[in-house]
């Protein structure tokens, strides 16, 4: 775009604020993108090393600290185009201000101008598709960002350990079974740190959803699906659970807090916990990734009659629970 | 608009905003109604005594049918209210009346019992740490606060019991289980407490009507300094 092209518009007897009164009009191009430039260098280094570090959801967890960066990285492209916005309309307020003699708007300086169109299009359409290939690699490359992939998960991790955490929502209150611990369940959810973790979230009854904020895992509970959530813990520290979608009276009731704690740590709660709650154990139902929930209120258990709990069909099938 | 016109619009608008505000900080000073007060019902420090039932249908109110939890007032009298207030670091004796049925549970994690003193219940005397609900008369209710981590289980009673109470407050000419725990108390707060079994009958998933309204299937434990 040339800067000749912005300057040559101002009428002769041009008397606003902006005209400068008679003799050459000031090159306004030139001055827009030089305030916009200077507060772009400054103020978006300063957001991503000042307050990048502290943007929720923190580095509790890789997917936490990918995500962390991803809102950063959002937040530095974003910034210099809401300076330019800021920038052409304080500009313009400033300079273009109508006064009590403005002449009417239009005629030779209302021109178009190719070259500020082809510009605003070819680097407002940069911007997007570079986002979209961002946020796809991101997806990708942290198996899921810590959203729920669904039961057949196409982006998976590739440690050899990983701990499944199974997540049962239910009207109003999430527990935990721990498959590898004897199929436990529990109201508490302990992780291990430096651990690789996934969560099959499913739900007994209604859709929740299971988010545990500072992990960075949100994954929807739906009854008699088996979506599964990845993230790798780091440290040590205590974390939020809130169900997510609205699901009754109590929603606002439905949560609880979880921790990450050392390896030793968490052995040592997993197996104390196996053993105080192993009379209980007995009398689940063998583990299954979902479970299909007797619809009828108080009447039914965990599975209605006759039909198989690790059955393929019934688990993924459109085939309404036997009454 | 006319001058006039405008500034009497004006007057209206800001007379409605200060009769809002006046009702709404007037609302959260009075005591509110459907809270029963255990505070002041025995010394301080001293343990309080908490004793609800629950009951199949209630037999009175807007929904007659609803299954409910009453509790007894320090008085005596038997209170459709389901916000108890009680005194923050106390032990709560609770003792619960189970005038309902059962069956098997939809999560049998909620047949163990949690939170309490010794993680046990007495059930019509005996302890208890884990109730199978596939058995004998399954569990009709839990008792459960989960902010605390406490669920109760209540047993149910015998469906074919000739004298099952159907209409509220139930006595013991009724057929019925006690169901005795004691808990702590933490610091102040509103505690959430409910039912976990899904006994709202007649509702998808049973978890409508009476688990979806409040004074039936759940309520607040009101933790006072």
């Amino acid at each position: 775009m040339s800067d000749a092209s912005t300057q040559t518009q101002a009428p002769a007897d041009a008397s606003g604020p902006g005209a400068g009164g008679s003799g050459k009009e000031p090159r306004h191009f030139v001055r827009m993108v030089t305030i916009w430039l200077v507060l772009s260098a400054i103020t978006a280094p300063l957001f991503y090393f000042l307050v990048g570090p502290h943007v929720p959801p923190g580095t509790m967890t890789t997917t936490a600290e990918q995500n962390q960066l991803d809102f950063n990285i959002l937040m530095v492209i974003a910034i210099p185009v809401i300076l330019a916005v800021w920038v052409y309309l304080g500009y313009s307020i400033v300079t273009w201000r109508a006064s009590k003699a403005a002449d009417p708007v239009g005629g030779e300086a209302a021109a178009t101008r190719l070259g500020v169109q082809t510009g605003w299009i070819v680097i407002t359409s940069v911007v997007v598709l570079f986002l979209a290939g961002f946020g796809t690699y991101e997806l990708i490359a942290n198996n899921g960002a810590g959203g729920g992939e669904g039961p057949n998960p196409v982006w998976t991790p590739t440690a050899a350990h990983i701990l499944p955490v199974q997540v049962i929502g239910q009207q109003w209150k999430f527990t935990y079974r721990y498959p590898t611990f004897g199929g436990m369940e529990t109201s508490q959810l302990e992780l291990p740190a430096d651990t690789t973790i996934a969560f099959h979230v499913t739900s007994l009854d209604v859709i929740h959803s299971f988010w545990a904020y500072q992990l960075s895992v949100k994954a929807d509970a739906n009854p008699q699906i088996d979506n599964v959530a990845f993230t790798t813990t780091k440290g040590t520290g205590s974390f939020t659970v809130r169900c997510s979608e609205l699901c009754g009276l109590w929603h606002g009731a439905m949560y609880n807090y979880g921790s990450v704690v050392s390896k030793d740590q968490f052995e040592s709660w997993a197996k104390a916990t196996e053993q105080a709650n192993a009379a209980n154990t007995k009398l689940l139902p063998p583990f299954a990734w979902t479970y299909v929930p007797d619809a009828n209120g108080a009447a039914g258990g965990y599975y209605p009659d006759s039909v198989d709990p690790y059955s393929p069909s019934e688990v993924y099938g459109a085939k309404q629970p036997a009454s | 608009m006319s001058f006039g016109g405008r500034l009497t619009t004006f007057l209206v608008l800001l007379a409605a905003a200060v009769a809002l505000v006046v009702y709404t900080v007037v609302t959260l000073l009075l005591p509110q109604s459907g809270v029963v007060d255990f505070t002041s019902a025995q010394p301080s420090g001293a343990p309080v005594n908490l004793t609800v039932q629950t009951v199949g249908q209630i037999g009175f109110g807007a929904h007659p049918t609803w299954v409910s939890y009453l509790v007894q007032a320090p008085d005596g009298q038997w209170m459709h209210d389901t916000t108890w207030k009680v005194p923050a670091n106390s032990v709560i004796h609770m003792t619960i009346h189970q005038y309902d049925s059962g069956g098997p549970l939809r999560n049998q994690q909620w047949g163990q019992v949690q939170g309490t003193s010794g993680n046990v219940m007495l059930l019509n005397g005996k302890p208890i740490g884990v109730y199978d609900s596939n058995s004998g008369n399954g569990v009709g209710h839990t008792f459960a606060i989960p902010a605390l981590g406490i669920n109760v289980p209540l047993v149910g009673v015998d469906s074919n019991a000739t004298n099952i109470c159907s209409k509220a407050p139930c006595d013991s000419s009724s057929v019925s289980n006690t169901i005795k725990v004691s808990f702590r108390t933490p610091g102040p707060g509103l505690y959430h407490w409910q039912c976990f079994v899904p006994c709202g009958l007649g509702f998808l998933f049973g978890n409508g009507g009476p688990m979806s309204n409040p004074n039936y299937m759940g309520g607040f434990l009101d933790v006072t300094a």
